[in-house]
């Protein structure tokens, strides 16, 4: 995790960001959840609009420091609180990574159940030397990531936005190799679960009203 | 009224006042590191731990209301526990290198440590380390001590008005900083080293130079603006080493403007140390009798004039005009910038205001100045105004000006201000509309053509928008160095005759009308074009070699107080000029600072007493000129280069690093 | 006597059925809301009081106390209803299946808390990693506002109603209420000094009230269903259904709502398939998320999981995040990891806290080889005393009592691997510090 931390002048920042249509019809949406004159809370979700955008433009998604201060001009704030924002919420990614983020929980309810198995076999599949690491084909980004709040399908790996449950050596290797060919496969578990439910089926609300 | 019992002790403190307030009110001192008078809470040190009855848990005094009947404990065994673990916290990833730092001898985190630590550590794992950050030439940092208490945080964003600084990361790897390296753009810098309770932001130019108890101390007056911020002269061996504000609620609060604080190496360089006598068309050295003999010889018979500059004391200001009057010379000038100042009423020239009266102000108009430049400190209590009051600010000058708070721009110029006087424009509405409106009026706006008629027209806008009551004066000159309100108050405003034939310049240059054939006297510390351009060079003492009586701009009179003495053969002014006195055989009558002083109170009672207390104005005829003449054009501040404004700051090295950092178009 | 599904107010927990509003209405949810709404703010907080309801966050405070602290009277200043889905406590993973499987129940909840308090706008932060639950709430809402249930006269019931999705960003601290409200107002997740307390200045300064997710959404069926049928499960004072998240070495993790002060054993045995190995193969139990202290076997056996008689053994339900660990567990591994987290975690505002939860996962790390002398696991100890209780808020006694659990309990344990690692490397420690 402390590899991770980066400051701003470890690797080349671009010189300019402006948002783009998509990303400027996403700010007109989420600035109306907010009162006049408190357009700062839309500080965590346009530092998302910029991730998405740099996603979109150039295949990877993290936080530029322009693209911070465009964050701080479209709402008003002093850059360095925008800075501070960013910095201290875990999921801006404050220099490039890869194509796919995988984030490996690591905490507790997931260690108890194999978590280093996954970590390991993220490792393997991805060519990845350890955390905080980019392989070399610029694919794969690996960190390790605290409580995902998934622990009852622990352990868990999220590939970007998405949550792979009850996983395993195997089928992190799998799940890697197909992200690879560029396929994506559906999220959830992987051993075939009903969401939370125990495995092998739910044994309670099998008789509520409904459909 | 709350009755809170500290450690047995009732007192009774106002309802809403913190835990903490009460425990002072009672006696009882509270460690204490991120909490700050003048700065919001942030409660986050835990220093200042209490124990309450009935609260399960210590509470931080900081930040926490007295409530009636509350019993606080400041040394029970609950308090002690905690503040000997925030101390050992605070101290296990602190590098314990005070020997090698600069904040060693003055440092809280020592001092408490001390008081209410432990004696060992029990820590046995690696120390935090972190980068260090540039924030600057003015301010260096450690970044590995510090304590991650946002006193400069708070400081940059609060006070001096730029959010610049922050606590990026977090938890552990919380560090603070510009995120993106830049040096931070304000003038009050130096009062991070000052508020900094650990030594991770010191001062660069002071870096290895002292220690504390090796300095010597003497309570002055400084000069480089119009503030008359109070300070602390800090000397060794002859040398002035450092510069510190002193706490002034009336004035400085316990702020200091970063020229006032750096610029100092300037009174080492470029030094006229010796006097001078031009020879053949050259300056040659010369002895103290030698200059005072030319002086003599080319002053006889001819029409002579006096100038005071804008660092002029008022002791050698009275000399001047006794030894001038003795001449049988009247032509005395102080107005170097040719601002148009009527001198026929006090408050036509002085900030009335006062400055803390700032803070009963219910709407502001700044007419022609740009107080961030001018006056940093008063700048920044316009800013605490604003900020905790969010009166009006009304601005006539030039458009897109950050002064660190929300302005009304109103329009560039005289315009404006005509209309203005004429009560149409929207502004008036807003002044009229305010129990306690003020305006400031920048030297700047009156040194041009139409000065008399700027300066007519502000004080029109002042008496007509409600400014001028009783027990009110919200008519504000704001003036630019620490010189140049003294010679007001000893009328050098009879003006300098095209026709002179010699001139007694003090630290002042020549003014462009004099011809060429006049014999010029330069008295001054640094030398300039009015020395290059004398035939006698007197070398006189800087603010800091003197025992000497300055004027704010509020037209308080305090007193600057020698911490070292002048280099070489320079002298203090009116010394010089009470030695002159006798060579010209004309014999000034006072021999003594007493003397001097008598003197000066004879000349103007002002001297005799505080100089400013809140006033009011009930004679609201104005100042001379013709408020309908006011030209169009714009006004401009006169500083633009604030780091080099004046001639000791022009000297200093600190301050043409200053320059080339966030001038670079303007520096050499 | 396990909890029947008639009783379950989570019906589709599992995602059994479609989260839409159709399936939703079908499930007897946004059943009768308008008239619920028309009997009152006073009628609504009473029920609520008398159902027993104790926040699901992981405090336990009484629900319909909470709200009776927002002002009576609305002055000029708005209220607002902030949800806090912000899960993020380990072991627990409760509120996501509300979000993604029953959005409706916790919507019409916000209506309802909504008009209790006055408010007439609400905000749901959901935690940022929850991307694809959030993506279902969002369209839930949506929904909800076509079908006149949000909004303007929200429900016909003559209440203005706006309800907003607000993703965070990874930060467990903004599970922490003032934190989240400043998270919310566009700063960094730091707790917020207290006294004032959002009821009086909360979210933009204004009269606020911070829920969790599973605490609003029992409510309309609370309301639907009466208070004393809440009130009859479990004992007093520990009332109501619960979702409790079982994992770990279980042979089948999962959730599951179940009656409060079900005995663990039998909550582990009945739906999660028993501990593997057997219960005898047992070696601990986390109850209720990490920041509650770990009980061993002998408690287990016939502890009931409820607020207060955990709080007899010294630890609390918390989130009802049931984490088992059987003999094969390292147990100051576990724990170091979760001292990992809260280093991690800790927003660096507080000395104590900042400073001292790395140095506790520091010593961990080392008690997990055994590098380390005995002496040190009383320093230890006195460290996460000298943490405790000195911070703003509970993030930092939430650190250290998984380490206190440890001590308390498996002391031997520790012991036995520093004597282990001095038998294998003689060598003693180095002195990192000064």
């Amino acid at each position: 995790m402390d590899a991770e931390l980066s400051t701003a002048t470890e690797f080349p920042q671009p010189e300019s960001f402006s948002f783009d249509e998509e990303s400027l019809k996403a700010i007109e949406t989420i600035v109306k959840r907010y009162p006049p004159g408190k357009q700062a809370s839309a500080v965590i979700p346009l530092l998302y609009v910029v991730q998405r955008q740099m996603k979109r433009s150039t295949g990877s998604a993290w936080v530029p420091n322009k693209g911070m201060d465009a964050v701080a001009e479209r709402l008003g704030m002093a850059p360095i609180r925008v800075y501070e924002v960013a910095t201290f919420y875990f999921m801006f990614n404050m220099k490039p990574i890869g194509k796919h983020h995988l984030q490996v929980c690591a905490t507790t309810p997931c260690w108890l159940r194999g978590s280093d198995e996954v970590s390991r076999a993220c490792r393997d599949a991805g060519k990845l030397g350890g955390w905080g690491q980019t392989s070399e084909d610029k694919m794969f980004t690996l960190s390790e990531v605290e409580c995902l709040g998934g622990c009852v399908n622990a352990p868990i790996l999220q590939v970007d936005d998405d949550y792979y449950e009850d996983m395993d050596y195997e089928s992190t290797v799998r799940l890697i190799e197909a992200l690879r060919r560029g396929e994506r496969p559906a999220p959830g578990s992987v051993i075939g679960r009903q969401t939370s439910a125990p495995e092998g089926g739910p044994q309670t609300l099998l008789d509520v009203p409904g459909e | 009224m709350a009755k809170v019992t500290v450690d047995g002790i009732e007192v009774e403190v106002p309802n809403g006042v913190s835990v903490l307030q009460a425990c002072e009110a009672a006696g009882k001192e509270i460690p204490r590191f991120c909490y700050h008078e003048r700065l919001s809470v942030a409660g986050n040190c835990r220093m200042c731990l209490v124990e309450v009855e009935k609260a399960p848990k210590p509470i931080a005094s900081c930040a926490y209301p007295v409530a009636d009947g509350m019993k606080v404990f400041t040394d029970s065994p609950m308090v002690r526990n905690g503040r000997r673990g925030v101390m050992e916290f605070l101290l296990i990833n602190h590098p314990l290198d005070c020997p090698i730092c600069d904040q060693g001898g003055e440092c809280d985190l020592q001092d408490q440590a001390v008081a209410f630590g432990g004696d060992a550590s029990r820590y046995r794992e690696e120390k935090r380390a972190v980068k260090d950050k540039y924030l600057g030439p003015l301010v260096k940092t450690i970044m590995n001590r510090c304590i991650q208490c946002t006193r400069c945080v708070r400081f940059a964003t609060e006070v001096a008005g730029v959010p610049e600084l922050g606590a990026t990361n977090r938890g552990e790897n919380m560090e603070i900083g510009t995120y993106v390296e830049k040096a931070l753009t304000t003038e009050l810098s130096g009062n991070l080293i000052d508020i900094c309770p650990v030594g991770a932001l010191t001062s660069r130019p002071y870096a290895y130079v002292s220690r504390p108890w090796e300095l010597r101390k003497t309570d002055s007056v400084d000069v480089l603006d119009a503030t008359g911020t109070n300070i602390r002269v800090d000397a060794r061996a002859g040398e002035v080493l450092r510069i510190l504000p002193r706490t002034n609620d009336d004035v400085n609060e316990e702020w200091m403007a970063d020229r006032g604080r750096f610029a100092f190496d300037g009174l080492k360089r470029r030094r006229l140390d010796r006097p001078w006598v031009r020879q053949n068309g050259k300056l040659k050295p010369a002895s103290w009798a030698e200059a005072f003999t030319a002086i003599a010889a080319g002053i006889k018979g001819r029409k002579i004039g006096a100038v005071a500059g804008e660092l002029a004391d008022a002791e050698a200001t009275v000399a001047l005009r006794d030894l001038m009057a003795a001449l049988g010379s009247n032509h005395l000038e102080c107005r170097t910038d040719g601002a148009a100042i009527d001198a026929s009423r006090r408050d036509f020239y002085t900030f009335n205001t006062g400055i803390a009266g700032i803070e009963e102000a219910d709407a502001l108009l700044i007419i022609g100045s740009n107080p961030r430049l001018e006056a940093p400190v008063i700048n920044a209590r316009i800013r605490k105004r604003v900020a905790t009051g969010g009166i009006p600010v009304g601005f006539i000058g030039p458009r897109g000006l950050d002064l660190t708070y929300a302005q009304d721009w109103l329009g560039e110029g005289g315009a404006t201000l005509s209309a203005l006087v004429g009560g149409q424009h929207r502004f008036n509405e807003v002044l009229r509309a305010a129990k306690r409106p003020m305006l400031i009026l920048g030297r700047g706006a009156l040194a041009r053509p139409d000065g008399a008629a700027v300066l007519a027209a502000a004080w029109q806008v002042a008496a007509q928008n409600g400014m001028l009551q009783a027990d009110w004066h919200g008519f504000n000159l704001l003036h630019q160095f620490g010189g140049q309100v003294a010679p007001l108050d000893l009328g050098f405003t009879t003006g300098i005759p095209a026709d002179v034939e010699a001139l007694w310049l003090l630290g002042a240059e020549v003014p462009a009308a004099v011809p060429e054939s006049a014999f010029v006297i330069y008295q001054g510390h640094h030398g300039e074009a009015g020395a290059a351009r004398a035939d006698v060079i007197l070398p006189s003492a800087a603010y800091t070699e003197k025992d000497a009586t300055w004027v704010n701009t509020e037209g308080r009179v305090q007193r600057g107080r020698l911490a070292v003495y002048p280099p070489g053969e320079a002298r203090e002014d009116w010394k010089i000029l009470r030695a002159a006195s006798e060579v010209l055989s004309i014999r000034l009558p006072y021999d003594s600072p007493d003397g001097v002083r008598a003197r000066l109170v004879e000349a103007n009672p002002v001297f005799g007493g505080p100089g400013f207390v809140p006033h009011g104005c009930t004679d609201l005829a104005g100042p001379a000129g013709d408020a309908g003449g006011v030209a169009e054009s714009a006004f401009a501040s006169s500083i633009h280069n604030y780091w080099q404004a004046d001639v000791i700051s022009r000297a200093s090295a600190t301050m043409a690093e200053c320059a080339r950092t966030y001038l670079p178009q303007a520096a050499e | 006597m396990a909890l029947s599904d008639k009783d379950r107010i989570f019906t589709n927990l599992y995602g059994l059925q479609d989260w839409r509003l159709p399936a939703a209405r079908k499930r007897g949810q946004w059943d009768g809301t308008k008239a619920l709404i028309e009997k009152g703010r006073d009628w609504i907080i009473e029920e609520v009081k008398n159902s027993g309801l104790r926040g699901r966050g992981g405090a336990g405070f009484p629900t319909g106390l909470k709200w009776s602290f927002m002002p009576k009277q609305p002055g000029d200043r708005p209220h607002y209803l902030v949800v806090n889905a912000d899960e993020s406590e380990p072991g627990t993973c409760k509120d996501r299946d509300i979000l993604r499987h029953d959005p409706h129940t916790l919507i019409e909840g916000c209506l309802i808390a909504g008009v209790a308090m006055g408010a007439h706008t609400g905000y749901i932060y959901v935690r940022g990693e929850y991307y694809n639950e959030h993506l279902v709430l969002q369209a839930a809402i949506d929904e909800a506002y076509a079908a006149g249930l949000l909004g303007p006269n929200a429900c016909g019931a003559g209440w203005d109603f706006d309800l907003y999705v607000h993703r965070g960003a990874g930060a467990y601290i903004c599970g922490e209420e003032t934190a989240l409200i400043e998270s919310l107002e566009g700063k960094k997740g730091m707790p917020r000094l207290k006294p004032p307390f959002p009821a009086a200045v909360g979210l933009y300064g204004c009269p606020s009230t911070v829920n969790n997710v599973e605490t609003i959404a029992v409510v309309p069926t609370i309301l639907r269903r009466g208070a004393p049928w809440f009130a009859g499960f479990g004992r007093p004072k520990n009332s109501g259904t619960k979702i409790f998240c079982i994992q770990g070495h279980v042979n089948k993790p999962c959730n599951v709502e179940e009656e409060m002060s079900i005995p663990l054993r039998e909550l582990i045995e009945r739906h999660a398939g028993g501990v593997r190995g057997g219960w005898d193969n047992l070696l601990a139990v986390i109850p209720g998320g990490s920041s509650t202290p770990m009980i061993p076997k002998a408690v287990c056996d016939d502890v009931l999981m409820d607020f207060d008689a955990l709080r007899e053994h010294k630890t609390g339900l918390g989130t009802a995040g049931v984490i088992v660990m059987d003999k094969s567990t390292d147990l100051i591994k576990a724990i170091a990891r979760l001292s990992t987290f809260y280093k991690h975690e800790s927003c660096g505002q507080c000395t104590p806290c900042r400073e001292g939860m790395g140095w506790v996962k520091r010593m961990m790390d080392r008690m997990v080889e055994g590098r380390a002398e005995v002496a040190e696991i009383d320093v230890l100890e006195q460290v996460t005393r000298q943490i405790e209780g000195h911070t703003i808020c509970a993030l930092a006694d939430g650190g250290v009592w998984p380490v206190q659990g440890l001590i308390r309990h498996f002391r031997p344990m520790m012991e036995e691997r520093i004597a282990a690692y001095k038998a294998g490397k003689a060598a003693p420690m180095a002195l990192a510090a000064e």
